[in-house]
């Protein structure tokens, strides 16, 4: 598993529930380290078990804690990369919709052992989306409802009012259901492309 | 001046949005909305094009005549606003008399920032609709602003990891009971100094009686002594030299730029002195002296470590069998009558 996932989780806690509780829990884990590195890449199953603990010492499903997850990628201050990246995708909340198809692509060209999964967008029209995810190439995890975290928190940062329904998930794959109901619901966060870059 | 407009200006707005058309005397008549929002506030339209911009590459006359001979061949521009902002640009040169895509005798021309792209985008406030829908701009600010988060997540990685290396190779060379240098620390030193060719004295240092402290008063006695007598020893040397312990009781000493034999005979001389300086242990006096033997790397036609190692080891052998507490240079005269092996 990339660094960069573990340390999102790492980050997560530690932003969420402070630094005693993240400590706490990677400490009953015994890995040796307390502390991910965005840089390196770790065995999936240290994730699985990182997760799986959180879970327990949040009193959090599974789906709920990936959810946070997502949602704590783009909406949390402190981290401005992930939104700011997912912002060029679109210059409006349909617009982003339609790059998802691009974003293991996009990611690739970023941190190229990134390993996301492949997404795939359809159109059924009137508003209404399906997005299929799909498996990671190097582990089992499924993220969709990471995924789904996601979508909510850029939904929000572009200003749109969707309805989002996790359909369930198959042998390879997950759907999520995305209804648009309103694209200039509320003003959004502003984008403002030459902000981040040069600047770090 | 013609505002005549042209059914070209459209479709330029749409595919270059950082286009100008000037007039046959050079002045701008039309720009694209891009270029507007550009000289937001600044006057623009009706305006001498050579008067906005400097046309940096080619060299050419500040005409319109010269503007135009420039047709089809790649411009450096700089604006001639506060930032200066450079620009690449290509020119059509319109032809004369009869209309076609603009004012007779005029010029299109049409801009991009190039490489400035990033300082310009903060600069005019540019977003993902001032650019045509297949400029790869969009794409690459991306690219610049993912690799630059990615650089950042490696450079704080590898600072970590320089970090851990230092402590790591710290304690690699550090002995940990007297915190002085070991072994491989002075290899280490050694072999840096013979390729620079540098001078200094090596110095072989063997405790005397210390065998007695640890049999009559125990290893923790013997521990304390060897840590007194590690800091006695840093405390008449420089920060440059090294002392290095390499076994129970033996020291190495490398003293940086020492060439002369009176000089390293008194430093060997005040080493002694300071080492019969007794400890005291839980109330009882330890007392221990040490035999110095060393050689100097300047008397060497090629100085050659192992050697340098041998004869320094050779005169420590000397000063033991002359009855310890005492310091022997090297001189090629022991190899011709050499100690017998002194007994600790």
């Amino acid at each position: 598993m990339h660094g960069l996932v573990n340390r999102a989780i790492e980050r997560f806690v530690r932003d969420t529930y402070g630094r005693d509780v993240w400590l706490e829990t990677i400490r009953r884990l015994d890995l040796g380290y307390t502390e991910f590195e965005a840089m390196m890449t770790y065995e999936p199953q240290v994730t699985k078990e990182v997760l799986a603990a959180l879970a327990t010492r949040l009193g959090k499903d599974l789906p709920d804690l990936f959810e946070d997850i997502g949602t704590y990628m783009i909406s949390h201050p402190d981290i401005e990369a992930p939104r700011r990246l997912l912002r060029f995708g679109g210059v409006d909340f349909v617009d982003f919709l339609h790059s998802l198809d691009d974003l293991a692509e996009r990611a690739r060209l970023a941190v190229f052992d990134l390993d996301l999964p492949t997404l795939e967008l359809r159109d059924h029209g009137e508003g209404s989306y399906s997005l299929t995810v799909g498996l990671c190439e190097h582990h089992d995890l499924r993220l969709g409802r990471v995924v789904m975290g996601v979508l909510r928190a850029m939904a929000d940062d572009y200003g749109a009012l969707v309805f989002l329904e996790y359909r369930g998930a198959s042998a390879g794959r997950e759907v999520i259901l995305i209804r648009l109901l309103e694209t200039a619901f509320a003003s959004g966060r502003s984008f403002e492309l030459g902000a981040g870059g040069l600047t770090g | 001046m013609s505002d005549e407009t042209y059914p070209s200006y459209d479709l330029l707005d749409v595919l270059c949005p950082m286009h100008a058309v000037l007039n046959a005397s050079g002045h701008v008549v039309h720009a694209g909305p891009t270029l507007q929002k550009v000289f937001a506030g600044k006057p623009l339209i009706g305006e001498r094009f050579l008067e906005i911009a400097e046309l940096r590459r080619p060299h050419v006359a500040e005409t319109m005549a010269g503007l135009r001979g420039c047709h089809g061949a790649r411009l450096h521009l700089r604006l001639r606003d506060g930032v200066r902002t450079g620009m690449k640009g290509v020119l059509i040169a319109l032809p004369q008399g009869a209309a076609s895509l603009g004012p007779p005798g005029g010029a299109i021309i049409n801009l991009s920032f190039g490489i400035s792209v990033v300082d310009a985008v903060r600069d005019f406030g540019l977003n993902a609709g001032d650019f045509p829908a297949t400029d790869l701009t969009i794409e690459m600010l991306y690219l610049i602003e993912a690799k630059s988060a990615a650089m950042e997540a490696s450079r704080k990685l590898n600072l970590r990891l320089q970090g851990a290396r230092i402590a790591a190779e710290e304690q690699a060379y550090t002995d940990t009971l007297t915190g002085l240098k070991n072994r491989r620390a002075m290899d280490h030193v050694l072999e840096r100094l013979m390729q620079t060719e540098q001078d200094f004295a090596l110095m072989h240092l063997d405790l005397d009686y210390f065998k007695q402290v640890n049999d009559t008063l125990g290893h923790a006695a013997g521990d304390q002594v060897l840590q007194n007598v590690a800091r006695r020893i840093l405390a008449q040397t420089r920060a440059d030299d090294l002392v290095a312990r390499t076994g129970g009781d033996e020291f190495v000493l490398i003293l940086a730029g020492v060439t002369a034999r009176a000089r390293l005979s008194e430093i060997a001389t005040r080493l002694i002195l300071c080492l019969e300086e007794p400890v005291m242990y839980n109330g009882q006096e330890c007392r221990v002296s040490g035999s110095i033997g060393a050689t100097l790397s300047c008397a060497y036609e090629t100085p050659d470590l192992a050697r340098m190692m041998e004869d320094s080891d050779l005169a420590l052998y000397a000063a033991k069998a002359r009855g310890r507490a005492c310091h022997v240079l090297y001189d090629p005269a022991l190899r011709a009558d050499p100690p017998l092996h002194g007994t600790d």
